[in-house]
């Protein structure tokens, strides 16, 4: 067991756990922050995707000792931003969602592709978001909402 | 389980079925629609006693506030119904949609599927089986809400009218919903529910946006993995490498040494035993199932073999099964020679769900009563087998539904396996809440998949081109035998989940036969959306089209040609369909074709074409023009999202790694990296939904969607490559 100092939107927190402790499990039941969620525990399916300092990261995959003193944004902050709100918006206003449970990792690698490319095409979209899995399959929402965030913040 | 019949149901919705009211504490108005009640008591008009404790089972509850909170007898885990199920309700009651919340029902009685008889979500029957229940609920809340107003105003009902919350009076007197809510619980129920014009809807039929979408958009939705509770455990199982192993021995020295591993102990599966590992965390818990030395007993159970079952299952196919549709002349097949005769084989492998939400369910038994969490298809099963497992009766166990992340089918188990898991284990942490969590591991190389299946098909072709007779094999495991549903779904030894979609086809063949061989293989299998229609109609549309591109004929020319004059839904969806997607049908670019497919399944009539290139080896989908009769669309907003995603989710099965194979008894993929669905670059770019204008009865649209897209991204590669593909999944193009 280690204790670790994390930076987790913008609030201090720390933690004592297993240094292996994947940074996902450590915020969703140390920190009890669940917005980000657990779908393969590889990197292979996105939902866990957060933002570490800036990039955006599969949470699975990063053992906690390992994340160092970068910040962490997760969802649940993600609207603070101005990025952040503008895809969060675009999202409710297309109806993107089915399940939902995607849907958290899909916004984070949505405001980290937009924050790089603020007017993409098909092709960047594909690249930045082609290792989010919905199982619903609600794609061509998600391509609309992205577009329209774009537009939105021009 | 208890099979009602449709007559027994008119019996119980038209005249058993009535409303219990009651003031609550804090002066709303509950009304619940109970099922149950003598019918004596309804036709004599009796008062029902106000009961003392406010029950869970309610439907409708107006808060001082104003908020309207709507309570949902099906599972919300992507599909719309609750959004969909309170605006039916709401539009009945002019209730301001602005201010109405919506909340996923307990298993209750009162709950239950009003034609079923159980509490579930399945065969798309959410909406077409509570349109009148939810409009009935809203319609009487309305009228009560009224009369509480007219005695108030000493005014007739009649002179009232309602919009947005509020009733008016004659006068220009007005009163406000949450204003009445005390006295209209005081009101007699009316025995009759006076329903809205269909032209006077203010909500059906409107494109209205999901009630929880901002929950899922900031992380704020708690779904069933997300719950915690003080002293919770968190429980994973070492799983038997074969389906149905036992556990012969277990080293759990170094499990025990993972800080926060409470406790491991072997435990029964519905087929073997497995070793529980039960900890303060997940990951505590994973590291301790991970560090287990099991020594399995493999010995009494058989291992299946992919590559075995293929030569099974083909040899089978080219024997007669038992019969499931027989028209015409059974033999006229033989009379027909090599060059007027297609003979085709089509394999499909076995396919896991995968919802993205990992199977989980949390329960905390304290020797008398338990409470269970879980997002569940099938909740009056999953209760009742949890009060089995504990020892208790099912109303002791208290059974909240939660939001899912998805099921497709997984979270319907007739056999409640994860339910009994959980109970099992919440047996012995006894006290504390446990929550068990299947690991995406577990659920990839978990069993419960649509079945492996073979089909073998010989069409005798008319000097027209048309098929003049057909003979149809299908070889898979039946999803029913051994369960509660065996007895309504195996008819003359054939499962018709197996054969639906082409008994039922609506192509008029005048030589037609049938049969299916139900193999028994020890691999657990399950429905998965659309069930047989997904291979079914993969088998109908490609042959379809094999034999219009053989005729020179137009594939939609060639459809309406064959369809039955009656199919009224599917041909006005290929009507619509061809005249929305013909401007770019007709306007291709070069390297690219067009695949149509239609297909009717569960009331609902789906016609599609698509725009398909090859890129990479792989399809490449740039556009799907839908067009669908399902009836009144209730919220065509949710009927176009389903019918987005859906035909996506049906891309499942051409995904190169679209397949659980099993070699020697064990599962050959681990994790969405060996088994892979859909990802954004595999899915269309583009789909335009077009819906048939019908004032019928709705039907439903969570399944609908899946069967018709694989066929017409196939038949577009036909006419692309030359080649038809009929073993899936799609390895190389």
């Amino acid at each position: 067991m280690e204790t670790y100092k994390l930076s987790v939107n913008g609030q201090p927190k720390e933690v004592t756990v297993d240094p292996g402790t994947p940074l996902l499990w450590v915020l969703r039941e140390d920190l009890k922050i669940t917005g980000t969620k657990y779908g393969c525990g590889i990197g292979a399916c996105g939902a866990c995707t957060v933002h570490l300092g800036g990039i955006a990261t599969r949470s699975c995959v990063v053992p906690v000792s390992l994340v160092g003193d970068r910040p962490i944004v997760t969802i649940e902050a993600i609207a603070e931003d101005r990025v952040g709100r503008a895809v969060q918006d675009a999202w409710v206003a297309h109806d993107v969602v089915q399940c939902g449970y995607c849907q958290s990792g899909q916004i984070m690698s949505a405001v980290a592709l937009l924050k790089t490319v603020p007017r993409p095409t098909d092709t960047n979209i594909e690249e930045s978001m082609g290792g989010n899995l919905c199982r619903c399959a609600t794609y061509v929402r998600i391509r609309e909402a992205i577009q329209a965030a774009s537009q939105q913040l021009a | 389980m208890r099979a009602v019949t449709s007559a027994a149901n008119d019996v119980l919705l038209g005249r058993r079925a009535f409303l219990r009211v009651s003031a609550t504490i804090a002066g709303g108005l509950i009304v619940s629609l109970h099922l149950d009640l003598p019918l004596h008591a309804q036709e004599a008009g009796e008062a029902v006693p106000a009961p003392k404790v406010y029950p869970p089972d309610a439907f409708v509850q107006i808060r001082p506030d104003g908020k309207i909170l709507i309570k949902v007898n099906r599972l919300e885990f992507g599909q719309g119904v609750q959004t969909s199920l309170p605006m039916i309700l709401a539009d009945e009651m002019d209730a301001d949609w602005s201010q109405v919340i919506a909340e996923l029902a307990p298993a209750a009685e009162v709950y239950k599927d009003p034609l079923y008889g159980f509490q579930m979500v399945g065969s798309s029957s959410s909406i077409s089986h509570s349109f009148q229940q939810y409009r009935e609920l809203g319609a009487r809340t309305r009228a009560m809400l009224v009369a509480a107003a007219a005695q108030q105003w000493n005014v007739s009902p009649a002179q009232c009218r309602t919009e947005a919350s509020v009733v008016h009076g004659p006068g220009g007197q007005s009163a406000r919903y949450a204003e009445l809510a005390e006295a209209a619980a005081k009101q007699a129920v009316p025995a009759t529910a006076l329903l809205k014009d269909p032209s006077q809807f203010r909500l059906v039929g409107r494109r209205v946006r999901r009630l929880d979408s901002h929950s899922k958009c900031d992380g704020s939705l708690k779904f069933g993995l997300d719950l915690d509770f003080p002293g919770m455990k968190t429980a994973v199982v070492a799983r038997p490498p074969v389906f149905g192993a036992r556990v012969k021995s277990f080293d759990d020295k170094d499990a025990r040494r993972i800080a926060g591993v409470r406790d491991v102990f072997e435990i029964p599966l519905a087929r073997g035993t497995g070793v529980a590992v039960v900890a303060d965390r997940f990951w505590a818990a994973k590291q301790g199932r991970d560090t287990l030395k099991v020594e399995w007993d493999l010995s009494a159970v058989e291992r299946p073999d992919s590559a075995q079952l293929w030569t099974k299952y083909k040899t089978l196919a080219r024997t007669p099964g038992k019969v499931a549709a027989s028209r015409g002349d059974e033999k006229r097949i033989d009379t027909f020679t090599a060059s007027n005769r297609i003979v085709a084989e089509f394999e499909f492998p076995y396919l896991a769900h995968t919802p993205m939400e990992p199977l989980n369910t949390t329960i905390r038994f304290d020797g008398d009563r338990a409470e269970t969490w879980a997002g569940s298809q099938f909740q009056t099963a999953d209760q009742a087998a949890i009060a089995e497992v504990l020892g208790l009766k099912p109303e002791q166990v208290t059974f909240h539904t939660e939001m899912a992340g998805g099921g497709f089918g997984r979270r319907a188990t007739p056999d409640s396996h994860v339910a009994r898991e959980a109970a099992t284990i919440a047996k012995r942490v006894r006290g504390a809440p446990v929550k068990l969590i299947w690991t995406r591991e577990d659920d990839v190389q978990g069993g419960y998949y649509r079945p492996m299946h073979v089909h073998r098909v010989e069409i005798g072709v008319g000097p027209d081109g048309m098929p003049l007779a057909w003979r149809h094999v299908i070889v898979g495991q039946s999803i029913t035998a051994g369960t509660p549903f065996e007895a309504l779904i195996v008819k003359d030894g054939v499962d018709s989940t197996a054969v639906e979609g082409t008994v039922d086809t609506q192509y008029d063949i005048p030589h037609f036969h049938v049969s299916a061989h139900h193999p028994t293989v020890n691999v657990p299998v399950l429905w998965w959306r659309s069930v047989g229609h997904a291979h079914s109609a993969f088998v109908m549309e490609t042959l379809i089209d094999e034999l219009a591109m053989r005729a020179k004929a137009d594939p939609v020319a060639y459809r309406r040609k064959l369809v039955k004059p009656d199919a009224k839904k599917l041909r006005g969806a290929l009507d619509l369909m061809d005249l929305k997607s013909a401007p770019w049908r007709t306007t291709l670019p070069a390297g690219h074709a067009a695949g149509i497919a239609c297909h009717e399944c569960f009331g609902t009539a789906v016609a599609c074409a698509v725009d398909v290139s090859i890129e990479n080896e792989r399809p490449r989908i740039h556009r799907v023009t839908i067009a669908v009769d399902l009836g009144l669309a209730v919220n065509p907003l949710g009927v176009e999202s389903q019918f987005q995603a859906g035909v996506a989710f049906g891309l499942s099965q051409l995904m190169a790694k679209g397949a659980i194979t099993l070699k020697d008894g064990r599962v050959e993929q681990r994790n969405f990296d060996g088994y892979t669905p859909p990802y954004i670059v595999d899915a269309p770019v583009a789909v335009d939904v077009h819906i048939v204008p019908s004032g019928e009865a709705p039907s439903g649209s969570g399944e609908p969607p899946v069967p018709v897209i694989s066929p017409a991204v196939v038949n577009a590669l036909a006419r692309l490559t030359g080649t038809r593909h009929r073993s899936l999944p799609l390895v190389a193009v």
